[in-house]
């Protein structure tokens, strides 16, 4: 069963990395060998980091026609930024990895099973 | 009279085939529906055809029958006629002609523990699901036994089945690794059932669900799906030793009646028996832990044969052990009340007063009330009236506050 792995953090703390070039280096590779470790382990879907949530840009139809806004769909303390898909047998084993994730230590990490109807490419 | 003994085989077997059919078919509201069938059956046809030698074996089949018929149901379709009611008795088949006691069953009760009380599971749908799956209570029971409309309790029920279809949360005892701290999640919602019943009074013309039969129900059946952890023993006697005072508890006005005033003859010698056997084959297993701690304190309680008699200064260094293994502000307060108890008031008042400054008891109304004993005790009388009045402005319980209303008349006399 696929679950997403949705990585929340306060972004603060990733701005404040972008002056520690030694920490920023040590989180992408924590980043990685998670990755890696997945990937060998065969349950990995897919994945990818996202770019800040000052990048967002949230859009809703009013009155028929496309309104956009600037930012993310709320302000909220974390933001996403970044998401896993696996292929796992039951929400135990999601859990597990989910600990796992560099995440984890600081922000919040969400489990959530695809439902019924998904697509792949 | 013959449908109240169906009704004790069904409740006394019911965990069991529901556990079963939980393992069989993945889906708790599948399982009980069929097993809800069955009883149904089991009612329609057992005062005339007889009790089956073994009516688990009889429920079991016959909730097999009709969940396979369910799941087929789905499948096709609209149903255009209603099957007759199975009259006949259900043909023995693989399985209920296999031994009456079946080793899947009691592991299929223990996966069924762990379930309900898994992490992704908030844990007042914890203790609901415990209630339904493994006691058999009735939605309305487990609502009322929570003071809460029944329409709640009902929909925390459909969530929790829910989530654990949608999640996939897995139907088994967690690896090795992680039993330790699920064991501590499933014996905690035990205690929470218990501590429900234990605290609470009957509220005028609501009869509520013995919380603490549950509990100790859960608790002996903990036990023997698990002989070999001796916490879940100590929390088992730690049960049986409390709800063993429990008819001397509460006066015959209503009013809370303190460890040390009670009857003594009320207490029931059985159920101190039973938990005393417990906590010693706890303790000969060597690994001692919180519940066995309370328990060896409640057991010195219970071997007193007047409150005179009571080892306080073994209480207090029981409570000095627990303190290490598991501090908390109300474990505090219940040590220095020991304390007290062991060399004096003064002393135990100097560490409540210190206690008193933690944000973690500020709602709790039996601070007040412990500091106005000691102030009772040491002739303070002034102080303990004020500190009596602090508790009542506190306390929720009506048995605990006619206590509190007495003590405080005893003390502006």
């Amino acid at each position: 069963m696929q679950y997403m792995i949705l990585i929340y953090g306060d972004e603060r703390n990733f701005a404040a990395l972008a002056n520690d070039a030694e920490a920023q280096k040590q989180m992408y590779a924590a980043y990685t060998r998670y990755g890696t470790e997945m990937r060998n382990a065969g349950v990995l879907r897919g994945g990818a980091e996202l770019k800040p949530t000052h990048s967002a840009t949230t859009v809703r139809l009013k009155n028929g026609r496309p309104v956009t806004t600037d930012g993310p769909f709320a302000e909220t303390k974390e933001q996403l930024g970044g998401y896993y898909l696996i292929d796992v047998p039951n929400l135990d084993e999601a859990i597990r990895w989910a600990a796992q994730c560099p995440a984890a230590a600081t922000g919040s990490v969400e489990v959530r099973p695809l439902g019924m109807s998904s697509v792949s490419v | 009279m013959l449908t109240h003994a169906i009704d004790s085989i069904c409740r006394s077997e019911g965990p069991r085939v529901l556990a079963g059919l939980i393992r069989r078919f993945g889906e708790f509201e599948l399982a009980e529906d069929a097993l809800q069938d069955a009883f149904e059956k089991a009612l329609a046809h057992w005062p005339t055809q007889g009790l089956p030698d073994a009516p688990a074996a009889w429920l079991t089949t016959v909730a097999r029958r009709r969940a396979i018929d369910l799941v087929r149901r789905r499948a096709s379709g609209p149903v255009y006629t209603d099957e007759p009611p199975d009259l006949a008795a259900p043909e023995p088949d693989d399985d209920a002609s296999a031994p009456v006691v079946d080793p899947g069953l009691d592991d299929d009760r223990l996966r069924l523990v762990f379930t309900c009380c898994h992490p992704a599971i908030a844990q007042p749908a914890q203790v609901a699901l415990a209630l339904r799956t493994l006691c058999g209570l009735s939605t309305r029971e487990i609502a009322r036994a929570f003071l809460e409309p029944e329409a709640t309790t009902a929909q925390r029920l459909v969530r929790v089945q829910r989530k654990i279809l949608d999640a996939r949360i897995p139907y088994e005892v967690p690896a090795r690794a992680l039993l330790p701290e699920r064991l501590q999640a499933v014996l905690g919602v035990v205690y929470l059932v218990f501590n429900e019943g234990y605290a609470s009074t009957e509220h005028d013309g609501l009869v509520r669900p013995d919380l603490c039969a549950e509990a100790i129900r859960l608790g002996r059946l903990l036990v023997e799906l698990m002989p070999d952890e001796p916490e879940v023993r100590g929390l088992l006697a730690l049960m049986l030793l409390h709800d063993a005072r429990r008819p001397a508890r509460v006066d015959d006005e209503g009013a809370l009646v303190p460890l040390e005033a009670q009857d003594r003859r009320r207490w029931q010698r059985p159920a101190i028996a039973e938990g005393l056997l417990e906590l010693d084959t706890a303790l000969a297993q060597r690994r001692r832990g919180p519940y066995q701690v309370q328990a060896a304190i409640a057991a010195l309680h219970a071997r007193a044969a007047r409150a005179e008699d009571t080892d306080w200064p073994q209480i207090a260094a029981l409570y000095g052990g627990l303190l290490q293994e598991q501090p908390g502000a109300v474990v505090e307060l219940n040590a220095a009340v020991a304390l007290a108890m062991a060399e004096g008031p003064e002393r135990g008042l100097a560490w409540i007063d210190r206690l008193a400054e933690n944000d973690a008891l500020r709602g709790y109304h039996l601070l007040p009330a412990a500091r106005a004993d000691l102030l009772r005790r040491l002739g303070r009388l002034h102080e303990a009236g004020l500190a009596y009045a602090a508790a009542l402005a506190l306390v929720r319980s009506p048995a605990e506050r006619r206590y509190l209303e007495r003590r405080l008349a005893e003390c502006q006399v």
